[in-house]
């Protein structure tokens, strides 16, 4: 029905155009739908383009009027700041380490509890998982005071151990795991069970080796989140060995360099691209995460 | 039944049944720890944190501080600025929210209606922004909105003078919730375009033999079918806005004049302060709205059961 294409030039001597025009020579639903879809996913993408335009440019062509939007004399003095005197890779080590701790952590122990909600039967199951459920969606900007007193007291300000551990589990994993795994046959798990396996060794060779697509999901959502979190590494992390890049960005970004545009762009460059990249490799499956999963 | 089986398990099955339960709480037990530690105990933390006068300085010596009541939570209600962060965070999720789902759906339902690769390109582009940290784009975004930034140059060419985004209280909360939006967008197509492909064909293809033009068979098969998706990325997004802070801590400071304070902006402002009881407080209000949503939400996932 949709299929017809359109301005296909047929001679028709006997009428002029003007008498054509009208009811024939329409633009098909289709092609009107790709164009408005063209032109908005352009914009939408306008700013990353405008961000990574404007980080090759000099102070003086960023604040020239009107702008331009090609850099003119290109430089790569903003990116030369930030891996020379602003100590870019600390701060990318800081963001990387705890991203890859969470993720570790995270499907690790998430696995286990979502192992053992669905496949065992234990007094206090329920309450543990009403627990899980109830806490799905809690907020960080809830737990941040008294997390930060805690984490005062156990002497944890500004360390490793403060940006992870919170973090090292969540809920939403949790969830994740035990939906999926509720689909896994219990003869598979009997089976192993009358060879003689233990339960972990059931865990680790049997159960976990099926549970590729919601590891995928959990490993991607996690770092995500790790890689993009701001208000409890801005929290704790006090020093600049502990910032985070985002914390960084932001603090630099509010200081004195608040208007030196070129090096904030080219910091939220270096930010956006490396999880822009991974997005655009394994796009599959971090929207199939959100779409299946519909919990961030 | 008969007597001595299942009612009183054999001492045999009673060892069998606690190892097993032994076995279900070992896997369990990393978990527990930290979840009870770093979640449970915070939550619990702020909510009694929010009847005591704690501030930074009884950090050293939490069990000192004044239990006060629900004063706090008066000083909360009378404190104009936490009116104002309602109001402001009230504004960005209700103005916010419509614009997200309406243009969510009808791209969805655009891309639902193509196929192949194009499709999965478009997909890839309006998605790209969930993915960025909300403050790296919000520094591309402060630029775009500078007086003679990017977007006003752009009205000029249409003969539209643009105002001065962010430092203007009218225009800058319409900035970060245009940001938002352009931020959480892709999100929602996807969750929509999932429950699209999931509908049952045989409905459409009945009222399109009965002549329903496209327009009613959206109104009023697409939309009814597809509520319960609608409503769980209603929710969603709902509980992502009502946290918002990281924009408006790069972008405006919360300012100009208070015009873009959010709940959670103030939170922070008021542990900044020391004022950690205040602190608690606002935080437990902000707690309550999104606990019952995420309530709806159950109650939603559990329907689907």
């Amino acid at each position: 029905m949709a299929l017809d294409t359109t301005l296909q030039e047929a001679p028709a001597p006997t009428l002029t155009p003007r008498q054509r025009r009208p009811r024939r020579r329409r633009l098909s639903g289709r092609t009107i739908t790709y164009g408005l879809l063209t032109v908005g996913v352009i914009a939408w993408l306008i700013p990353f383009a405008w961000m990574a335009f404007g980080s090759f440019k000099t102070q003086a062509e960023i604040t020239q009027q009107p702008p331009t939007w090609w850099p003119v004399s290109p430089t790569l003095d903003n990116f030369a700041q930030w891996f020379g005197p602003l100590n870019f890779w600390t701060f990318f080590t800081n963001s990387a380490v705890v991203a890859i701790a969470t993720v570790l952590g995270n499907i690790v122990f998430c696995s286990m509890v979502g192992y053992a909600l669905a496949k065992m039967e234990f007094p206090g199951k329920r309450i543990l998982f009403g627990l899980v459920m109830v806490t799905l969606m809690v907020p960080g900007v809830v737990t941040f005071v008294p997390l930060f007193v805690l984490v005062s007291q156990l002497g944890l300000v500004d360390s490793y151990a403060a940006l992870i551990l919170p973090f090292i589990t969540a809920p939403v994993g949790v969830f994740l795991m035990r939906q999926f795994m509720l689909g896994i046959p219990d003869a598979l798990i009997e089976a192993a069970r009358i060879d003689g396996a233990g339960e972990v060794r059931i865990f680790a060779r049997v159960v976990m080796p099926l549970c590729g697509p919601p590891l995928a999901t959990l490993s991607i959502l996690t770092f995500l989140g790790s890689w993009n979190n701001f208000l409890w590494p801005l929290v704790v992390a006090q020093t600049e060995p502990h910032y985070t890049l985002p914390v960084a960005l932001s603090l630099f970004s509010i200081g004195q360099n608040a208007t030196d545009y070129g090096l904030l762009l080219a910091g939220a460059v270096l930010v956006i691209t490396p999880i822009l990249a991974l997005f655009i490799v394994l796009q599959r499956y971090f929207i199939r995460g959100v779409a299946t999963a519909g919990l961030k | 039944m008969r007597p001595g089986y299942g009612r009183r398990p054999s001492p045999a099955v009673a060892a069998r049944n606690r190892r097993r339960a032994l076995i279900a709480w070992g896997f369990c037990l990393p978990f527990v720890l930290v979840f009870a530690v770093f979640m449970l105990l915070p939550i619990l933390g702020s909510f009694a944190m929010s009847f005591t006068d704690f501030k930074a300085t009884d950090v050293q010596a939490p069990f000192n501080v004044d239990f006060t009541g629900l004063h706090q939570y008066v000083a909360l209600f009378s404190d104009p600025r936490f009116l104002k962060s309602l109001a402001v965070t009230g504004t960005f999720v209700l103005v916010g929210i419509p614009i997200t789902m309406v243009l969510a759906f009808v791209l969805a339902l655009a891309l639902n209606s193509g196929r192949g690769r194009i499709v999965a390109l478009f997909r890839v582009g309006f998605y790209a922004p969930v993915v960025t940290s909300i403050v790296a784009v919000s520094m591309v975004w402060r630029y775009i909105l500078q007086p003679d930034g990017l977007l006003n140059n752009a009205l000029a060419v249409v003969g539209i003078h643009g105002p001065n985004w962010l430092n203007d209280t009218t225009w800058a909360l319409p900035s970060l919730i245009l940001m938002a939006v352009w931020r959480n967008l892709g999100t929602l197509m996807v969750i929509f375009l999932a429950g699209l492909q999931a509908l049952p064909e045989e409905v459409n293809e009945a009222a399109l033999m009965d002549g329903a033009s496209p327009w009613r068979r959206t109104w009023s098969i697409t939309l009814p079918l597809l509520r319960p998706t609608l409503l769980l990325g209603a929710i969603l997004i709902s509980v992502g806005y009502l946290q918002f802070f990281e924009e408006a801590f790069v972008m405006t400071k919360g300012g100009p004049l208070d015009s873009t304070l959010s709940v959670a902006f103030y939170t922070y402002q008021q542990f900044g302060f020391g004022q950690y009881g205040l602190a608690s407080a606002a935080s437990y209000v902000l707690f309550l709205a999104i606990a019952l949503i995420s309530l709806l939400q159950f109650r939603l996932l559990r329907s689907k059961d």
